[in-house]
């Protein structure tokens, strides 16, 4: 760990600073410096300053970016409401680091690629323009869709997946009194030849909030799989609700994990199957769609028809079909 | 004086004639509340004053010389020193009694110590280790994979005419399986203090073996042995990676010398990943055919393991198949390829642990060929004298555990494959046989009964959270006839007798009967006092009776009783096979769509010799089948494939089981006394658990879902493309 000034921030704007990495639960961005593949010279900690709250508001629910891990999934709105998200988040780490993390650190968590973590490594999300190693390497963990020749690294979140399917905003607050809200796509980079830039959070602005809109219609549900039962990141991840009217898809919205350097969404695979009935045949055809430019690495080969059993099982429950 | 004891016969069972009752009883660690309250003082706990940190610096090349540049630290703050000279390449195998590979900047692995950074603070320490700069000059031949090394050692060792046999047999099965390496991964890691005063050097340290150690890091540092003071009274954990003393305490012992003051060195949780011995991986071939009547005629079972050049250890894979089942015609070949991975040592049952991974998954696909159940098989091959060396097995309850543990869990419920299924999840039973050999190493202890009616109990016998303190004192209590906390254990230090540690299975038993003996020399010296002969000597709850007359112990001592207790292995060891036995039971799930697989149920129905404490020695059965169900499914070293590197160098990454992963584990024991294997009648019971576990999961994952799942862990993408 390199040596670094420690500032505790008593209003947001102290915690916009151009200079300074904010720190909440610290659970990925503590073992990162103890590593020092995180070097930063100023930590900001944020968490003296609120945004505990869960709010209703008319179409959307408003998560406070230092709402814990633990407390998310345990409210009863989001039980009730958003049941994959409770679901995801319970899915994801353990006990204890969901009672420290919280849901602005969560979207902000580091890919676990075993190259980026070994600083004697290459790695051009780490020191751009080095290399990426694991290309050719162990590749059990990466990415099967829009990785690049730069970077073929995972997002871990769980917690991320389900907001992606739920439509979910990132509220950002600036040091110039500006505030933006970004869908997750807005918010999230591909790796393309810029991996180190993960997402379009600029220097000095604050993640206050996670904006969710009304739950869509139909059933829900969250599923991942890995290699162990507890404390392991996805393989393959889903998060999808499927609404049925009249015997056919009356709307339908997925998001994968484990496969993708961000929550991953296929618009095309989703519209294919609205207003069909559902059928193994349809599942299929939704597969094909959703993994048309799907690219294995060798170790990871097994998540391309891994993600289409996941995509037929969950779409199966949720229709009934 | 010392009562000294070979064991060339079988000694009477006087633990079976005496009356205190506390042996065997399941009662609690004396020193687990000190535990639980983080009160026991690990190896990296104590400081002293003065104390500096040094950090280990691992290389970053697969093979070559290192030269590391002490001045690029210059500026760093707190920095006391660099040292090189001496750095150890691996850990000591276990029992070496000398120093490990010293190579002076010679790297062959990727992540070997090549410098420890000393400074102020742990902080300073860890960043200057970082920054440190260190150039390599790389040299060809690095080789990373076990399978097309250039350097293979091993010959074929062949019984009866084995290739005849196997091709003229009506059954036969010729499986390849794999399995994946492990690491110990124990809780606490690998941490030394070292302090050196008048030439003389005091090592606290977290290690398994100190009558060795203390030769080892003499040997290491260049001292005589009787300069040297190891103490290691408590150990969070073992498993074999710290049987031999290791590079941070050579390391810290070297610092401190040089330094002039004392240094606590402590590896990272990477770093005990990258540095410490690891359980190697293996390919085992494995060819068994039987007669129409289910006796196997051929049994073939050939491997590769690796190892780094020079070392002497190699994973004994086919050790329990030697002896475990019948059959005249035998075939091995243990291949040893030596390549740039960190170095592989023991890891909780050397051999058993992998070798009956596929041996015993073997026996599945057996039975199944054979149109057998797998435990008739099992009961129609257990052989009437030792197949290699004709010796006669000491006590041995294989039969017994098999058909009570199928009893117990509902064996006859078990149906054929993919017939059994619940929802997503196809359920499936299997079983395995447990083995482990049993051995007796030289173990002295020091008992000493006081006039105030307590007892104390001195041997440098390690606790590497076994139980140790436990049954070493219910021994001593039982013999003394004293109340369990009426004797004091004292463990862990080179100034007590020396014992023969903890590993391979043998701690409690020579350990034990060291106390056995010392204990018995008390009670002689008891009887002399009282005016009986000792074998009419009672004595229970501080009364000593016999000879018609009767005294409290306490009225008899006018000065304590000292005995020193010297057990050695004798004839017996030579006369007699001696194994601990068992059997895994197991039920899973098989996810239909994704091949997660579930524990649901296990049991093991083991046997081993006399038990010292039920709750203890459960606890080990316990832990060796959760290692056992992590090996089946979670459990695997990944090496990068170009350098040979540890990727998975953390608990997320190398995936231990977690409490998901791991239902309610029964144990049962069948009463045993093993009268050849020590004056106590005990067997290991530490590394039994393990053995043969993980077979009884996959076995029971083809029972589940028809998918024979050779190649270990079971993870979830060597199932699903598979399934039905």
């Amino acid at each position: 760990m390199k040596p670094f000034d420690y500032i505790r921030a008593e209003t947001p704007a102290d915690a916009m600073r151009a200079d300074a990495r904010i720190i909440a639960g610290g659970t990925n961005l503590l073992d990162l410096m103890k590593l020092q593949v995180e070097t930063p010279s100023t930590l900001v900690d944020v968490t003296r300053l609120g945004m505990t709250e869960i709010e209703r508001a008319e179409n959307s629910t408003r998560i406070g970016a230092l709402v814990t891990n633990s407390d998310l999934a345990a409210d009863p709105t989001i039980r009730q409401r958003y049941p994959m998200l409770s679901r995801a988040l319970l899915a994801g780490a353990s006990g204890q680091l969901r009672n420290k993390a919280t849901t602005g650190g969560n979207l902000l968590q580091r890919t676990r690629c075993p190259y980026f973590t070994d600083i004697s490594q290459p790695c051009n999300k780490r020191e751009p323009g080095s290399g990426c190693r694991a290309q050719g390497g162990y590749t059990r963990l990466h990415a099967i869709l829009g990785a690049s020749e730069h970077c073929i690294a995972t997002h871990p979140s769980d917690m991320a997946v389900a907001m992606r399917a739920l439509d979910a905003r990132v509220e950002i607050e600036s040091n110039d009194g500006a505030t933006r809200i970004l869908t997750f796509d807005e918010f999230y980079n591909l790796p393309g030849d810029t991996p180190e830039k993960e997402t379009n959070l600029a220097p000095g602005e604050l993640i206050v909030a996670v904006h969710l809109p009304d739950p869509p219609a139909g059933r829900q549900t969250y599923r991942k799989v890995r290699d162990r039962s507890s404390y392991a990141f996805a393989l393959v991840s889903m998060a999808a609700a499927v609404a049925v009217e009249q015997g056919r898809i009356a709307s339908a919205a997925m998001a994968f994990g484990g496969v993708a350097h961000r929550p991953w969404r296929s618009p095309d695979a989703e519209a294919a199957l609205v207003g069909r009935e559902p059928s193994a045949e349809l599942f299929d055809e939704a597969a094909d769609i959703l993994l048309a430019d799907a690219r294995g690495q060798g170790g990871n080969d097994f998540k391309i028809p891994l993600t289409r059993r996941v995509v037929k099982a969950v779409l199966t429950e949720l229709t009934g079909a | 004086m010392t009562q000294q004891l070979k064991m060339d016969e079988v000694q009477p069972r006087l633990l079976d004639e005496t009356g205190q009752g506390v042996l065997t009883t399941p009662l609690d660690r004396p020193e687990g509340p000190l535990k639980v309250t983080g009160t026991a003082p690990y190896a990296a706990e104590p400081s002293l004053p003065g104390m500096a940190i040094g950090v280990l610096v691992g290389a970053t090349i697969t093979r070559g010389r290192a030269h590391v540049d002490a001045g690029s630290l210059r500026d760093m703050p707190g920095v006391l020193g660099v040292y090189t000279a001496g750095m150890a390449r691996n850990p000591a195998q276990g029992t070496a009694n000398a120093a490990p590979v010293q190579p002076e900047g010679f790297v062959q692995y990727h992540g070997q110590p090549v410098a420890v950074v000393v400074a102020e603070t742990f902080e300073q320490a860890r960043d200057a280790a970082i920054a440190i700069r260190v150039t390599y000059d790389p040299e060809p031949g690095a080789e990373v994979d076990p399978e097309t090394a250039s350097h293979v050692d091993g010959d074929p060792e062949t019984f009866g005419s084995f290739d005849k046999a196997f091709s003229e047999a009506p059954v036969r099965i010729d499986a390849t399986y794999t399995t994946k390496g492990h690491s110990s991964a124990a809780m606490e890691p690998h941490a030394a203090l070292a302090a050196w005063k008048d030439g003389r050097l005091m090592l606290r340290a977290s290690l398994q073996m100190l009558k060795y150690n203390r030769n080892e890091i003499a040997d290491a540092v260049g001292v005589d042995p009787d300069k040297v003071r190891v103490l290691a009274p408590y150990v969070g954990g073992g498993f074999g990676s710290k049987l031999g003393i290791a590079q941070e305490a050579i390391a810290a012992a070297l610092a401190a010398r040089e330094l002039g003051r004392p240094v606590r060195v402590v590896m990272t949780r990477q770093q005990v990943f990258e540095m410490t011995l690891r359980r190697t991986e293996t390919r085992q071939r494995m060819r068994l055919a039987t007669d129409r009547d289910g006796h196997i005629v051929a049994l073939g079972h050939e491997d590769r393991v690796s190892n780094l050049p020079d070392e002497v250890f190699s994973e004994p894979v086919t050790m329990a198949t030697h002896f475990l089942y019948a059959g005249a015609n035998r075939r091995y070949h243990h291949e040893i390829a030596r390549i740039n991975r960190p170095g592989a040592g023991s890891v909780r049952a050397p051999g058993e642990a992998v070798g009956m991974l596929a041996l015993e998954c073997a026996m599945d696909e057996l039975a199944e060929a054979a149109g057998l159940d797998p435990i008739e098989l099992r009961l129609r091959n257990i052989p009437d004298e030792h197949p290699e060396t004709g010796q006669t097995y000491s006590a041995r309850s294989l039969a017994a555990c098999l058909k009570r543990g199928a009893e117990r869990f509902g064996w006859s419920a078990r149906r054929a494959p993919g017939e059994r299924r619940e929802g997503e999840w196809f359920i499936g039973m299997g079983v395995a046989t447990a083995a482990r050999t049993n051995s007796l190493g030289e173990s002295q202890s020091r008992v000493t009964l006081n006039p105030d009616g307590t007892a104390l109990v001195e041997t440098d016998m390690t606790d590497i959270g076994t139980g140790t303190y436990a049954i070493l004192g219910q021994i001593a209590a039982e013999m003394l006839g004293l109340p369990r906390d009426k004797v004091t254990v004292a463990l862990g230090d080179t100034d007590f007798p020396p014992a023969a540690g903890s590993g391979g299975s043998w701690g409690a038993s020579s350990s034990g009967s060291s106390v056995f003996l010392g204990a018995k020399a008390v009670r002689n010296a008891l009887a002399e006092k009282l005016g009986c002969p000792p074998d009419e000597l009672r004595l229970q709850d501080g009364i000593a009776t016999g000879g018609n007359k009767r005294s409290a112990i306490a009225d008899l001592l006018d000065a304590p009783i000292s005995e020193v207790g010297h057990i050695k292995p004798g004839e017996t060891a030579e006369t007699h096979s001696s194994a601990s036995y068992g059997a895994h039971f197991c039920e899973v799930a098989v996810n239909a769509v994704t091949g997660e697989v579930r524990v649901r149920r296990a049991l093991g129905v083991m046997a081993a010799g006399r038990i010292l404490n039920e709750k203890t020695a459960a606890s080990q059965v316990h832990g060796g089948i959760i290692w056992g169900i992590g090996a089946a499914l979670t459990e695997a070293l990944e090496h990068e494939p170009r350098d040979g590197r540890v990727v998975n160098r953390d608990l997320a990454e190398y995936h231990v089981p977690v409490n998901l992963d791991v239902p309610d584990v029964e144990v049962e024991f069948i009463e045993e006394r093993d009268d050849h294997a020590n004056p106590i009648q005990s067997k290991g019971i530490g590394e039994l658990g393990i053995s043969g576990a993980g077979a009884a999961v996959t076995n029971a994952i083809y029972n589940a879902c028809g998918v024979r799942v050779r190649d270990y862990p079971a993870l979830p993408d060597r199932i699903f493309p598979h399934l039905p």
